[in-house]
């Protein structure tokens, strides 16, 4: 008989967390410290959404999107997490760009940004801190058409360089390209020129670890294993979910799953105002991405390249090119002994922005073979900067749209959300059906470590401030139907 | 609660979300945000908190209430005055 990974839960919770992505635990964390009960309930049998990892024989742990997050990630961990995992963020100094039209190291941040524009690209500095300026006082509440491209235009005409020195490390961060809001660009791009680009010491799996004992020590019910099918709505209200064939009542549901699932899916559209839906329509996915994992050898080690190289082999900067199944542009993180202090392990990850329709139709054979195919272009790329790779790694392993897919539930295998008009969508929820809110990555902006723990945080309040009024009228307490 | 235990309340609120910051010397009238290191995810807190302590709901639309010491007292005092201060 197969396991009941529910067994012992409750008939009913105030909240059910859709889904452990940052944004779902940050906000489970937050709910319960308010003194709600709360399922969190994931498909998977291990946490963190995107912030994962995964161990192969041979001693091989692999990250997937740990390096690097803003500063910010500091008082988000310390506010609504702990002191502790605060205190393991550290800064990744070598953030390293080799493409035909720059080569250079940076500490990416407000200072050395200036210095770069100034003397590489010839920049009078009246024009960078007035561009500074422009995007660090760009609002949510902006009513901004501009997109980026427009924004680089209007400040730096022509210098496709400059464009590329300024765009291609947030694409790598959120999926976003010239043809976005500049307002998405302005927040993500300040929030990481504040103080630089930071990473947890002790890896993602520690991090995951300790965020799962501080849900239970205040309480959160975690279950794995454990797939919603179903939110049901009764009325306009929620009324319980659907998890693993089993009906939970609860009084309000958070959804850590894609936005667009959550509506098309979990809910059904029926549910909701023809009006809304019409709008839910227009909401367009934000590109997946291929990975390739690369683990070095046991006692092998790997001279220090920089922490996060942006590489290029394209002419210039272009939104085509960055998505385009031919890759010319890849992000490598490199993964050295101090990130995991004590195991003296090198691991190296390669990531590009990709899109589902190139890797979904592909026969078995056929994805086999670009996979490989995918991995031996990688490991060409990488040779140029860490020549003996093929004999200090031995472990190879690729990842598709198709794998985040798989892993995420995320249509598409998005692996930043949706393109900005997704957060209205997002806010807009709960008006459509009491009770029903959505977190996690959505709007680019809500987008990478820091827009996904805070957007929980946003949404958990909302939350807190709903079942509050529901308990204030008692009477309306949903009844257990299990 | 009176207008000094409003008072008090936000300085506790305040010193457990910025607890690098000396809050014994914020000035009344001068915002909160050219005296501390406040960003929009504080200002939040603040919000959760007044919930959480005093079951008083701040709208979006009030937010601006609380950029100072001054406009927070003013804004607090009449929706706390029934409240006694937790010991």
């Amino acid at each position: 008989m197969e396991r009941n990974w529910l067994k012992g839960a409750k008939s009913a919770y105030d909240v059910v967390v859709i889904g452990s992505g940052l944004a779902g635990m940050t906000a489970a964390n937050l709910l319960a410290k308010l003194g709600h009960s709360v399922l969190l309930a994931e498909h998977h049998y291990n946490m963190g959404g995107l912030a994962t990892w995964f161990k192969r024989k041979g001693g091989h742990i692999l990250d997937i999107s740990l390096h690097g997050f803003p500063s910010g990630m500091v008082k988000t961990f310390r506010k609504y997490w702990t002191q502790d995992i605060s205190d393991s963020v550290v800064r990744l100094k070598g953030v390293r760009f080799d493409n035909p039209q720059f080569q250079f190291t940076t500490t990416f941040d407000k200072t050395d940004f200036t210095n770069i524009l100034l003397e590489r690209f010839g920049i009078v500095k009246e024009v960078i801190d007035e561009f500074f300026d422009f995007a660090r006082n760009m609002n949510f509440y902006d009513e901004l058409k501009m997109t980026t491209g427009e924004l680089f235009e209007k400040f730096f005409p022509g210098r496709k360089d400059v464009w590329r020195f300024l765009m291609e490390p947030i694409t790598y961060a959120n999926g976003s390209t010239l043809d976005d809001p500049a307002l998405s660009y302005g927040i993500v791009f300040s929030n990481f020129m504040d103080k630089g680009v930071f990473t947890y010491r002790g890896g993602t799996d520690q991090l995951i670890k300790k965020m799962k004992k501080e849900l239970l020590k205040n309480g959160v019910d975690i279950r794995t294993h454990c797939l919603v099918e179903k939110i049901h709505v009764e009325g306009n209200n929620v009324k319980g979910v659907k998890i693993n064939g089993q009906d939970i009542a609860c009084r309000s549901v958070l959804s850590n799953s894609n936005i667009l699932s959550t509506i098309h899916k979990l809910v059904g559209d029926e549910k909701f105002s023809p009006a809304f839906i019409k709008e839910v329509k227009k909401v367009r996915l934000n590109n997946s991405s291929c990975q390739v994992y690369i683990g070095v050898k046991k006692g092998e080690k790997i001279d220090n390249v920089g922490d996060l190289l942006f590489t290029s082999v394209a002419d210039e900067y272009n939104t085509e090119k960055i998505l385009a199944k031919q890759v010319t542009s890849r992000t490598f993180s490199f993964y050295y002994p101090e990130i995991r202090p004590g195991l003296d392990r090198y691991s190296i990850v390669s990531s590009t922005n990709a899109r589902y329709e190139d890797w979904a139709n592909l026969s078995d054979e056929q994805y086999e073979i670009e996979k490989e195919n995918l991995i031996q272009t990688t490991l060409d790329a990488l040779e140029k900067y860490v020549p003996d790779i093929r004999e200090k790694a031995d472990y190879f392993e690729a990842a598709t749209p198709k794998t985040f897919k798989r892993y995420t539930l995320a249509p598409e295998g998005t692996s930043f959300g949706t393109k900005f008009e997704g957060l209205k969508i997002s806010r807009d929820l709960p008006k459509q059906i009491g009770g029903l809110f959505h977190t996690g990555s959505v709007g680019i902006i809500m987008s990478g470590w820091l827009g996904a723990a805070n957007y929980g945080v946003i949404v958990a309040n909302e939350v807190d401030k709903f079942i509050g009024s529901m308990k204030d009228k008692p009477e309306q307490m949903v009844t257990a139907s299990v | 609660m009176t207008r000094d235990e409003v008072r008090q309340a936000v300085v506790s609120i305040l010193a457990d979300i910025a607890p690098d910051e000396d809050v014994s010397s914020i000035k009344d009238d001068v915002t909160l945000r050219e005296q501390m290191d406040l960003d929009s995810m504080d200002f939040l807190d603040i919000v959760m908190e007044l919930r959480k302590r005093f079951n008083v709901e701040v709208p979006e639309s009030d937010y601006q209430q609380l950029v100072s010491m001054a406009s927070c007292v003013q804004y607090l005092q009449p929706l706390l005055k029934d409240r006694q201060l937790a010991s």
